[in-house]
């Protein structure tokens, strides 16, 4: 039998069992309204979750173990699982330990915290911890080459590992877990920065647009309009281009001018956004009577608008942080962002990328790239958890 | 014997606020015949709409059926399937709203939209409805009705819109219609157009009806029997001439009263006293579109200055002229014989002090974020350079003033105060300046009754105290009945009339100031009809505005 004869196979015993399933409900409930008024493809919906939840679990339990190394799909599944697992207990009990301990605040705030924004920020936490005190935990410099390279990740010495080294080595015998610390620092130092920033030039510059009006706002918009026209990337590659130029013949920093290129191309979404939002503030009467009271510009921008338009503009600032730091990656992984031997996750993934090919018969070795770019992945879910949950409060409190 | 309708008994609706069920409506039972009209009335919170949209079986997002029994011909609609309710709505049940521009889709036209449930519900054919629709709009008195249906909800006026929705709910002869608060957002000539529409109408096709309104003199034209509610609960039902007659309960009778307040007249101004403000043939414009004509008025001290008129006649726009916000084309401002700078931007800070303003909206006048020792206090820090406990002080002294706790209320953000303490808020903010002259624009058009009273009498008692002077805009007659020493009526941006309170209310009237004057409803049920005896249906409302 083909694929598509067990595909029809096995949704029509879905939709059987789910006709069951709904009757069954309606039966044992005496009528009641979840399902008495449930669709046909809700019911659908219900039992088709279940069935792939068991054909997941199936999937994980199978034991295809041959001289101890199970088939490579099976193995990033149950990575992925554990880790899914692993990361929602961390985040259950981070949650618990924030409910108990802390100010009366931070109590509250941790008590109508979802898991989901808990994990984010107990990542976040980890991920600032590790950045900040890099030195003192890798256990090599991120520019020391070491005793062997191309030493394989999981430290176990069969299969071509060295408990030394956990994370094992690159090419040239530097050790990976050291330069994933290091690399913490750099590119989310780096992103973080690069973020303010953008925040900073493009937020001022549009609330004055808001408040002013008139050609300012005209030119400015324009001038960002122009701005956003240009493909991000290929825009930064440009400018970078031109500025490993002057970087050489003024002696500055490469890296310096890549925060500057990056957070002006960002302000201009930050501008946008922040003008939009002020726009909508500067109608309210409290503006108004501010200004009929002969407040001042800074007064206005800072205190009336500003506290207004945290919330959107937070949002924003986790995901432009993502984004921003996505951009650094790539920039470093085309060979112009942060300048080797500094350690950076982009550059790591680049280094180590045709490694990804022995996946199929080697999952241990393939792993060696994809650390750098699972480190950058983890931190943007989990910024973006914790953005969509500022985002989720912000709209409750306003009603 | 007259045929039940709907039935409720003991129906409790209960809503989610912080992930806990609070009661909302505590056991209402409610009885209506074919053809009966019934008037819900009661303060914002009382649960009335909340009632209204459970006679349909249905709760807003967040709400819930929680108990009782809402039987309509015979079928319980809290219990019954989606299935039945979807071909029960629209057909025998229709609803029309408060504001029907938001319940317009904007991008249908209205006839799209009135055919929508007689060819849904299988009814009719679309061609048929149509005709049918042009028949409705000629009985609601639309103007043009063949063709009016054919427009865009954006190219009709609010009045006209009310009515097509009326038609709209009519298209498939329900047995029962809920008006939640038709005409609340519309002026008063336009008011009584939809008023007389309705009631002509529902008693032509003698269909039942729940009219939801905070306006006792408007229920007492179109109910023949008014159920008072209050924070959930009914207080008494009665037929309409027996409870305005005579009401049982203190709070009925406290509804009825609200209307009685009047302050004293004031002996009139002294000849050639200067005024605080004076108005001298200002004329301004909106871009390119001229809005006020050749404007000229005088407030005196410790007066009130009565602005009346409706929607689009100015007066909002006279107070931006004084505030500087919009520069008149023409004409000057003066402020105590002194001749003001046009632009706010060019005036002093002492000129900006002296001019106050409180606002309609006090959810938009008062930064959500600030808190209220926050709000008052710049303007104190502000102006008189006080800091610290000084201004603390201050503070505390001016929530006295405005008959707020200071200890419980200083630190509060306006979330968490009702519409009236956050109008008091408005009010103390516009006192911390110290100022000789307030405008006051629409600031009780949002309230309850019962809180603009309490308003009202709160801006009384500051001008006896504080000598203020008032510029008090509003359409509400009643308003300015209790509040005004003169009365200014505007008119597409010119004034029609201007004087005393007392001349203005006493013929012979200027034939706009007459209108308006009669289109005010009564609390006399038969106010309506007669007031139709006399001017025949086409010589009301908008109507009559158009022959001026």
């Amino acid at each position: 039998m083909s694929w598509w004869i067990y595909l029809i196979l096995i949704l029509t015993t879905t939709g059987a069992v789910a006709w069951v399933f709904r009757f069954a409900g309606q039966q044992l409930t005496e009528n009641r309204p979840f399902y008495r008024d449930m669709p046909f493809v809700i019911a659908f919906g219900y039992v088709f979750g279940g069935v792939v939840l068991v054909g997941a679990m199936i999937y994980y339990l199978q034991s295809t173990d041959k001289n101890g190394v199970p088939a490579a799909g099976v193995i990033f599944f149950r990575w992925a699982v554990q880790g899914f697992v692993g990361f929602a207990i961390a985040a259950y009990l981070f949650r618990l330990f924030g409910r108990y301990v802390g100010t009366a605040g931070t109590r509250k705030l941790f008590g109508s915290m979802p898991l989901t924004a808990a994990f984010g920020v107990l990542v976040i936490i980890i991920y600032a911890a590790v950045s900040i005190f890099a030195g003192a935990i890798a256990p090599h410099g991120q520019e020391e080459i070491l005793a062997g390279s191309n030493i394989v990740p999981g430290g176990n010495p069969l299969l071509g590992g060295n408990p030394e080294f956990p994370l094992g080595t690159d090419q040239i015998g530097r050790d990976i877990y050291s330069r994933l610390i290091y690399g913490a620092q750099n590119t989310v130092g780096i992103a973080f920065a690069t973020t303010c920033l953008a925040f900073f030039v493009g937020g001022s510059l549009g609330f004055l647009a808001s408040i002013l009006g008139g050609w300012i706002d005209q030119l400015l918009s324009r001038a960002v309009d122009v701005l956003m026209a240009i493909p991000a990337l290929i825009f930064a590659l440009l400018l970078m281009t031109i500025a490993s130029v002057w970087s050489n013949q003024l002696g500055i920093d490469r890296t310096i001018f890549m925060i500057l290129i990056i957070a002006m191309i960002d302000s201009t979404r930050v501008y946008r956004l922040s003008r939009a939002v002020g726009q909508n503030i500067v109608v309210m009467d409290y503006i108004e009577a501010a200004k009929l009271r002969g407040e001042g510009m800074g007064y206005l921008i800072f205190k009336e608008i500003l506290p207004n338009a945290l919330a959107p503009l937070l949002a924003e600032f986790g995901l432009r942080f993502c984004f921003v730091f996505l951009t650094i990656a790539s920039l470093s992984f085309l060979g112009v962002g942060i300048q080797p031997p500094l350690a950076d996750w982009g550059t790591m993934v680049k280094d180590l990328s045709q490694f990804i090919n022995f996946a199929a018969f080697a999952p241990n070795v393939a792993t060696a790239p994809l650390l750098a770019a699972g480190a950058i992945a983890l931190l943007t879910v989990a910024v973006n958890f914790v953005v969509d949950w500022m985002l989720h409060k912000s709209s409750g409190l306003k009603d | 014997m007259t045929q039940q309708l709907l039935k409720i008994r003991g129906l409790k609706i209960e809503g989610k606020s912080d992930e806990i069920w609070n009661p909302i409506v505590n056991g209402i039972d409610l009885d209506l015949k074919k053809g009966e009209v019934l008037g819900l009335i009661g303060e914002s919170g009382a649960g009335k709409s909340t009632v209204g949209l459970a006679a349909m079986g249905f709760t807003r997002d967040g709400c819930r059926i929680s108990g009782g029994l809402v039987e309509f011909a015979g079928i319980d609609l809290v219990t019954a399937s989606a299935a039945v309710k979807r071909g029960m709505l629209g057909k025998r049940i229709a609803y029309v709203a408060q504001s029907a521009a938001a319940s317009f889709n904007p991008a249908h036209r209205l006839m799209d939209q009135h055919t929508e449930a007689p060819t849904q519900h299988g009814l009719q054919l679309k061609a048929d409805s149509e005709l049918d629709g042009i028949e409705l709009y000629r009985r609601l008195r639309l103007p043009d009705p063949d063709n009016i249906g054919f427009r865009y909800p954006h190219q009709v006026s609010g009045g006209q819109l009310q009515r097509a929705m009326t038609a709209m709910a009519m298209s498939c002869r329900p047995d029962l219609i809920i008006f939640d608060e038709p005409t609340t957002a519309l002026d008063v000539t336009t008011q009584i157009e939809v008023l007389a529409a309705i009631r002509d109408i529902v008693e032509q096709f003698d269909t039942a009806a729940i009219y939801i309104t905070h306006d006792l003199a408007v229920v007492a034209q179109m109910a023949d029997r008014i159920k008072v509610l209050l924070r959930g609960d009914e207080v008494e039902e009665a037929d309409t001439r027996n409870m305005l007659t005579d009401p049982k309960e203190d709070y009925t009778k406290s509804l009825w009263a609200v209307r009685s307040f009047q302050r004293p007249s004031k002996p009139a101004v002294l000849k050639g006293a200067t005024p605080i403000v004076s108005l001298k043939n200002v004329s301004a414009a909106y871009g390119k579109s001229p809005v006020l004509f050749d404007v000229d008025f005088e407030i005196h001290a410790g007066r009130t200055v009565a602005v009346v008129g409706e929607s689009g006649s100015g007066k909002s726009t006279a107070a931006r002229c004084i505030t500087g916000l919009l520069p008149p084309k023409q004409g000057h401002i003066e402020f105590n014989g002194e001749a003001l700078p046009l632009d706010y931007r060019k005036r002093s800070k002492e000129q900006l002090r002296q001019a106050q303003m409180i606002y309609q909206m006090a959810d938009t006048a008062l930064n959500p974020r600030s808190r209220i020792g926050d709000i008052i206090g710049r303007p104190v820090q502000f102006y008189s350079g006080l800091t610290g406990p000084a201004k603390r002080k201050r503070v505390e002294e001016l929530l006295v003033q405005i008959e707020m706790e200071p200890s419980q209320y200083i630190d509060r953000l306006p979330g968490e105060l009702s519409g009236g303490q956050k109008q008091r808020i408005g009010i103390a903010r516009a006192l911390a300046a110290e100022p000789q002259f307030i405008i006051c624009d629409e600031v009780t058009s949002a309230l309850d009754q019962l809180v603009a009273e309490g308003i009202l009498k709160l801006l009384a008692q500051l001008q006896d105290d504080l000598g203020l002077s008032y510029m008090f805009i509003t359409h509400d007659l009643a308003t300015v009945r209790a509040i005004s020493d003169e009365v200014v009526v505007m008119k597409d941006g010119r004034v029609v009339e201007q004087g005393p309170k007392a001349e203005m209310f006493r013929p012979p009237h200027h034939p706009y100031t007459d209108l308006l004057l009669s289109s005010v409803p009564e609390m006399d049920p038969d106010w309506l009809t007669n007031l139709l005896k006399i001017r025949g249906v086409d010589n009301i409302g908008d109507a009559a505005v158009q022959k001026m």
